[in-house]
């Protein structure tokens, strides 16, 4: 799967391996769904939308549905499981003025950077986007162009192993000081059982964006700062900041594989999955993986809010992520790609989305349905945690985001890597990003 | 007389209109990227918005402002890179060089089953870098990786191996990989060069029993000298361009971080095409002034003969 998506993108960056047309192929049997636009002819729509766990398999099934409701063709291109070289892929195709993609999925750090390629979904939506989270919908609106419409929202959780808790009589650690405690405990322990590969904690310590969502967690849960205040003021060099990086500086080579500097979310997962973890970092879709009935960790698993700093004013922080859709402006056919991505967005694709594959719905009201409560009991729990997750500076930082981001990723990973104590990483990020900002951001 | 000069001049017109076509096309496909590239370096262009570009002189190079330094020159991740690059060709290019040479030697004796060896030695080679790298990010794995389960097996390690993130190690690993893939490419341009020798030097050093060891290093390896300086120089100039290997195994980390991953990031990843290019620009002359450099210091060699 992940090499089949490196290829593709791969295929995507060169020109030979373009769609073929299939805009003058007869119609396909099924009726066109009273009320949308139906055209005269079936067309093909190509959409991205994900490689990271069910991303691709889930997103499949919605077109579909779609497929079958309005007779038109959907062709479902695979991208890479880094966001990084997802944004790298779509600036290349959009900067190029293709027109093989038509539909995007945007990270939500991205609507300032790629916000110009996007048709405004306002004149298809018929005020569809009311429905949605408003602070979400604000996030995509750029210059008064609504360009994404929300598809799910994520956010960091913590997931444990109930059954190792229990066993060692351990509480789900609320400070980031007790997790380190109890995993090196259970870890410790578990490999004198004989259990030679256990693994006290995993998470995402790659140097690509997944890292910066890590790491803002910490620092934000020790009260450091969001790395760029809304305000545009640089505020990673304090002393919170720096205790926070310092603790996971400590993790890998201790409760963390030294691996851990080259995981992105698949391979944590993978670890945890196959019962190798305690205690893992990752986002809500590696709820349902872990229930699936050939999961080694299936009934093992809980899921809580990741811990916090030390001090007495820490709370805990939970990254906010999650993706939108967007129509890029050189589709050929943005009619029927909008009406797919209005589709794809709506209340109903959204709720099976939830119940097959837990995604975090972006219409509050489907928070409190049943369907989606009974596969996804923690949902209701952790409201709060979705709540007050916390931005990127992605609106501040706006098309310099990127650059942010990977400075600071690049100085955590050397502390997790022992390449530099932390102080000093942190010093010399603050200067970079002095650098990146320039006059102005 | 002067139907021949005719018939030369006409026959050297007709070879310029031959060769035309060849010299448009590589003017348009290499002159022209090349000039744009060299011309982008020197504007604040972003990569979504090239047509509105601006001249803004040596500033993606080195400019100094409120007292601090900017520019390419001034970033220390570049000269990481730089750093990185040439420590990776430096080791990839010796030990492809010395592998290569003694499987060309074995490779160059008559032996049965030779002809399939030497196309079963080519198979690192024909796989693309993309799915070989890929291939051994997984054998490298250290949680599911098959190195470590063999090593571990065998009693060699006690504890998983975390050979492309550990930053003592992903270096060594990268190396590695490469001199996997590309040591076949060595052999067989050394094997090529064997193949050309005079048996006549040989017959004569056995008429005189000379030892084998003394053959080679007073026969063998003067005569393949320059054939094996070129294969040098075009490992070397493809080896200061890595970024292959290196990014599929490690990815865009500072640690591993070349002079082609950086100017990539730069470009595709932050959008600034200008700074990109100008990065672009100091690797092409990089590259050159590293050429030159080779050879001019093998013909001095080869002169001292």
């Amino acid at each position: 799967m992940r090499t089949l998506a490196l290829l593709c993108a791969a295929a995507v960056l060169f020109p030979g391996c373009k769609k073929s047309d299939d805009a003058g192929k007869p119609a396909a049997e099924g009726s066109a769904k009273p009320g949308v636009a139906a055209p005269p002819a079936s067309v093909e729509i190509a959409i991205s939308c994900g490689a990271v766990g069910p991303d691709f398999d889930t997103c499949k099934a919605g077109t579909e549905l779609w497929e079958k409701a309005t007779g038109n063709k959907v062709k479902v291109v695979t991208s890479p499981t880094s966001s990084s070289e997802k944004l790298a892929v779509a600036q290349q195709l959009l900067a190029a003025g293709a027109s093989d993609i038509d539909v995007f999925s945007v990270d939500v750090v991205w609507p300032g950077i790629l916000g110009s390629f996007f048709l405004d979904l306002k004149q298809y939506s018929k005020g569809a986007e009311s429905q949605h989270f408003p602070s979400i919908v604000a996030n995509n609106v750029l210059d008064g162009k609504l360009v994404a419409m929300p598809w799910y929202v994520d956010a960091g959780l913590l997931y444990y192993r109930k059954d190792l808790l229990d066993k060692y009589k351990e509480a789900v650690p609320t400070t980031w000081a007790q997790l380190t405690a109890t995993a090196k405990k259970i870890q410790d322990a578990e490999r004198k059982a004989g259990n030679k590969d256990m693994q006290g904690f995993v998470f995402q310590g790659k140097a690509y964006e997944g890292l910066t969502c890590n790491a803002l967690e910490w620092v934000a849960s020790y009260g450091g700062g969001t790395i760029v205040e809304p305000d545009g003021k640089i505020s990673i060099d304090n002393p919170k900041a720096v205790a926070a990086i310092e603790l996971a500086g400590s993790w890998p080579g201790t409760i963390s594989p030294i691996g851990v500097l080259n995981f992105e979310e698949e391979e944590a997962r993978s670890t945890f999955q196959t019962g190798n973890a305690v205690f893992m970092r990752n986002w809500p879709y590696a709820w349902a993986t872990a229930q699936e009935p050939t999961s080694p960790v299936k009934d093992k698993v809980g899921v809580a809010a990741l811990p916090k700093g030390d001090a007495d004013d820490a709370h805990p922080a939970a990254t906010l992520g999650g993706f939108g859709l967007s129509v890029s402006k050189f589709s050929k056919h943005p009619a029927e790609a909008a009406d797919l991505v209005l589709y794809l967005t709506s209340a109903a694709e959204q709720k099976r989305r939830a119940v097959t594959a837990g995604y975090h719905p972006t219409i509050p009201s489907l928070y409190s349905d049943q369907d989606i409560l009974k596969t996804n009991p923690f949902f209701a729990s952790l409201t709060d945690v979705f709540k007050s997750a916390v931005p990127r500076p992605a609106t501040v930082t706006a098309e310099k985001y990127n650059q942010v981001s990977s400075a600071f990723w690049n100085a955590v990973h050397a502390v997790l890597a022992k390449q530099k104590p932390a102080k000093d990483a942190i010093t010399e990020l603050a200067a970079g990003l002095e650098r990146i900002k320039g006059p102005k951001w | 007389m002067r139907d021949t000069s005719w018939l030369a001049a006409s026959r050297t017109r007709s070879a310029w209109l031959f060769l035309a076509p060849m010299l448009v096309i590589l003017l348009l496909v290499a002159g022209w990227p090349l000039l744009r590239t060299i011309w982008l370096g020197f504007t604040d262009a972003n990569t979504l918005r090239i047509d509105q570009a601006k001249w803004v002189g040596f500033e993606n190079f080195l400019t100094r402002r409120d007292g601090h330094w900017y520019g390419a020159l001034a970033d220390p991740l570049w000269w990481r890179s730089v750093k990185n690059t040439l420590w990776f060709t430096v080791w990839t290019v010796a030990i492809e060089t010395v592998l290569g040479f003694g499987i060309a030697l074995v490779l160059n004796r008559e032996f049965p089953g030779r002809a399939l060896v030497r196309a079963a030695i080519l198979i690192p080679w024909a796989i693309p870098t993309v799915v070989s790298a890929r291939i051994w990010g997984w054998l490298l794995n250290d949680q599911y990786g098959f190195i470590n389960h063999v090593l571990s097996g065998l009693g060699i390690i006690d504890h998983q191996i975390a050979w492309t993130a550990d930053p003592r190690l992903l270096m060594t690993s990268v190396i590695l990989v490469d001199v996997w893939k590309t040591t076949p490419f060595m052999a067989l341009l050394i094997l090529a060069a064997l193949q050309m020798l005079p048996k006549e030097c040989y017959e004569a050093a056995l008429l005189d029993g000379i030892h084998p060891v003394k053959v080679f290093w007073r026969v063998t390896l003067p005569l393949v000298r320059p054939a094996v300086m070129v294969a040098v120089i075009f490992r070397a100039i493809d080896a200061l361009r890595v970024f292959d290997v290196i990014y599929v195994l490690t990815g865009a980390n500072e640690q591993s971080m070349t002079m082609s991953i950086y100017a990539r990031q730069q470009l595709f990843e932050f959008n600034q095409a200008g700074y990109g290019s100008a990065v672009s620009t100091l690797l092409f002359f990089i590259i050159a002034l590293t050429t030159i450099v080779l050879l001019i210091a093998t013909r001095v060699r080869l002169g001292e003969d």
